[in-house]
């Protein structure tokens, strides 16, 4: 449908992670236990944060992203994240990656959901950017970037229709239905119910430019008002809510979108799936050969890795112990989770091996009638193994 | 007024999208079907009225003689012509016509898709029956396209292109078909809340243009020359469809508003948003004044739910049929 979500996706799925990995590196920072592997300092974490933070703003990956297309598949959205949290001294295993992907979902879901206007998608994003340059702020090189790319999405959006940026909303819908993993936070906040749905309150302010429901007013020939009654709505609401800023900066009045997990509470970050729950769609894509090309341009379009040959890189168990790993998966995964080192110089050849594939893909494209070829198949197992 | 009866599960859960919900009742076969867009797949249920059987159908947008090319379902929506019923599909592709049951595809049109590729969607949406013979839908160009629909077999042809909108086809609809003579018979409304008023004929006519206040206009449904719209704002406004005179105004919903339904035989009409209110009001006639008046009946609030669908299930009003974003079931509500 919409071919406008992209930049949007990754800046407020990117922010959600940024989110977590902040909360998180602090969280190792309290370890008792002195020795190397388990603290990270306020310099290792900000180090992370920039690397990632220069990576996904930077001009080649974000114009990759403005160009007109459609919204990808779970399975490219997530090894693209991947990637991205992957170009730093930091590296996840998959488990924690899975469980990363599950709250960064879960959370923008919820942001998209009870947007009040389609347009404060807008907001929202930008509330994203906003906690973005405070994380960056000690690094102008970085900061700008994150400037830059701000003021392109304000160019771009800008010209926009509400009933564009609805359809922009809709597609957004689609790609996250049928998912409702219990978030911990969340539950506690109350803002998603046990069954995993969100809550939407028929209480509060109504949007700006909304009235409150519970008027009906008609009309004579001549457009005057003849009379006015009124009917009950079934609801509280209020009215006169502020319109946020749109600009670079600026009061965005609206919270969705700002960093939930500033309190350091480890349990926050928990993750449950509702017993009856589909699983994001993970099965080979048929029209996995597109997608892969767009992966391929993106990858490539990702700075080179930040960290120098020879510099140790440092493996992570993202939800700290592993009796919380058992109690998070509530004690459905079959097996514990084994840490898988992935490293830097492998990375790199698998990004240029798979640019080079799909670039030969791409001349041979019109000569298959067959979409599902064992090329195709390769390619799929060679991302798993990133 | 109203109370809940059993629910219909679907196959999967409705997507959001504007007036996800269509409902063809068979009264010969004592038979009401349901159909409901999921991302690429139309989920069509056939529901006997003792509430004994239920049967499920699920089709793909796909273009024949490709095997795995699909795309993204705007509409689905049953068409009522004197001589068939059709089932119409839109979508980013183009334009399927099956039998009303959807056992057969009658009808395949693909939408010009343009050379370069643009930073606009293409798609089609908004399906309406007009008169005895044509079936009308939407474009995200503004375009309608008027199909003229034999009285059977698939001799189904494209018979004009209205081109008087600017922006994205949201809905389109119309009254007066068989032997009832109107003076319009045909409404279309787009994504920057204008509205068009026409007379259905081997060449359509334009009557009047009601213009938009770039407020998307999700919903349209035409009653006795009245246009009832829906709107972003959650707003409904009803217009005189060919002098464009507004009669009355409603700040109905807290949110955008995604489906307006009526009931043509009791002017009862029904009005769904993302609020997760259904709401019932009565529309009356005044001969005195030439003006429609609207008065609330009924509110249902589906608990923690964007509702994307609402339709009455007969003409008199006596059941409706609601469903949500994320719900895998269609909701019915029947008179007390």
């Amino acid at each position: 449908m919409s071919l406008r979500t992209l930049p949007l996706v990754f800046i407020n799925l990117g922010g959600e992670m940024l989110y977590i990995l902040d909360q998180r590196l602090r969280a190792h920072n309290t370890s008792e236990d002195k020795s190397e592997k388990g603290v990270w300092s306020e310099s290792d974490r900000k180090r992370v944060l920039n690397d990632i933070v220069g990576t996904m703003f930077s001009k080649s990956f974000m114009d990759e992203l403005l160009k007109p297309q459609q919204l990808y598949s779970h399975r490219t959205m997530k090894t693209v994240l991947t990637r991205l949290a992957h170009t730093s001294i930091m590296k996840l295993n998959p488990a924690s990656m899975d469980k990363l992907y599950e709250l960064m979902i879960m959370a923008f879901k919820y942001q998209v959901f009870l947007c009040p206007r389609p347009k404060d998608l807008l907001l929202i994003s930008y509330n994203h950017i906003d906690t973005i340059r405070e994380f960056v702020r000690d690094t102008p090189v970085v900061l700008n970037q994150v400037d830059e790319t701000h003021r392109n999405i304000i160019e771009v959006y800008s010209s926009l229709s509400e009933g564009q940026f609805q359809l922009l909303r809709q597609t957004l819908l689609i790609f996250f239905q049928d998912m409702h993993i219990r978030v911990s936070l969340f539950l506690k906040n109350q803002i998603q119910n046990p069954s995993g749905r969100f809550v939407l309150t028929t209480s509060g302010p109504v949007p700006y430019g909304v009235d409150v429901p519970g008027l009906i007013r008609t009309f004579d020939l001549r457009g005057r008002e003849v009379s006015r009654s009124e009917f009950p709505a079934g609801g509280a609401y209020s009215g006169l809510v502020r319109e946020g800023s749109f600009d670079l900066n600026g009061d965005r009045v609206l919270r969705l979108g700002r960093n939930l997990y500033r309190v350091d509470h480890p349990e926050e970050t928990q993750t449950s799936r509702t017993p009856s729950v589909q699983q994001p769609d993970s099965t080979p894509n048929p029209l996995a050969k597109e997608e892969l090309n767009q992966l391929a341009r993106l990858m490539g379009s990702m700075k080179a890795e930040n960290v120098p040959i020879g510099e140790p890189q440092f493996r992570i168990n993202l939800f700290t112990t592993d009796q919380e790993e058992e109690a998070a998966s509530g004690g459905e995964q079959e097996a514990m989770f084994q840490v898988i080192s992935i490293q830097a110089v492998q990375d790199e050849q698998a990004a240029s091996e798979l640019a080079r594939i799909a670039g030969q893909f791409t001349d041979e494209e019109e000569k298959l009638e067959n979409p599902s070829s064992n090329k195709g198949d390769d390619l799929l197992a060679l991302m798993d193994d990133l | 007024m109203y109370h809940k009866e059993k629910s219909i599960q679907i196959k999967n859960s409705a997507s959001a999208l504007y007036n996800n919900l269509s409902v063809l009742r068979i009264a010969p076969r004592r038979l009401t079907y349901f159909t409901v867009v999921h991302a690429n797949v139309v989920n069509t249920v056939s529901a006997s009225w003792d509430g004994l059987n239920y049967s499920h159908r699920q089709l793909q947008s796909k273009e024949p003689n490709v095997a795995t090319s699909t795309s993204l379902i705007m509409q689905a929506a049953f068409c009522v012509l004197p001589s068939r019923d059709l089932l119409v599909v839109s979508s980013q592709k183009g334009i399927q016509m099956y039998e009303s049951d959807g056992s057969i595809m009658v009808y395949w049109h693909a939408l010009d898709t343009p050379e370069a590729p643009t930073a606009q969607a293409v798609f089609a949406r908004g399906i309406s029956a007009v008169s005895d013979n044509y079936i009308c839908v939407g474009v995200s160009s503004g375009a309608v396209l008027v199909f003229d629909i034999p009285s059977k077999g698939s001799n189904i042809t494209l018979s004009e292109v209205l081109e008087e909108h600017k922006e994205a086809i949201t809905d389109i609809a119309s009254e007066c078909s068989g032997s009832q003579e109107c003076l319009a018979n045909l409404v279309t409304a787009d994504d920057g809340g204008s509205m068009c008023v026409w007379k259905s004929g081997e060449e359509f006519q334009l009557l009047n243009k009601i213009p938009g206040l770039d407020i998307t206009c999700s919903s349209v449904k035409l009653w006795k020359g009245t246009v009832l719209a829906g709107y972003g704002t959650g707003q409904i406004r009803l217009y005189e469809a060919v002098t464009g005179i507004l009669h009355a105004e409603v700040n109905a919903h807290a949110r955008w508003i995604y489906s307006l339904d009526i009931a043509p035989f009791s002017g009862l009409l029904l009005s769904a948003a993302e609020d997760s209110f259904v709401r019932v009001w009565h529309l009356s006639m005044t001969p005195e004044t030439n003006s429609v008046e609207i008065a609330h009946l009924h509110n249902e609030c589906v608990t923690d739910t964007q509702i994307c669908g609402a339709k009455f299930c007969d003409g008199d009003g006596y059941a409706f049929a609601v469903t949500g974003y994320d719900l895998s079931e269609i909701i019915r509500y029947v008179q007390s």
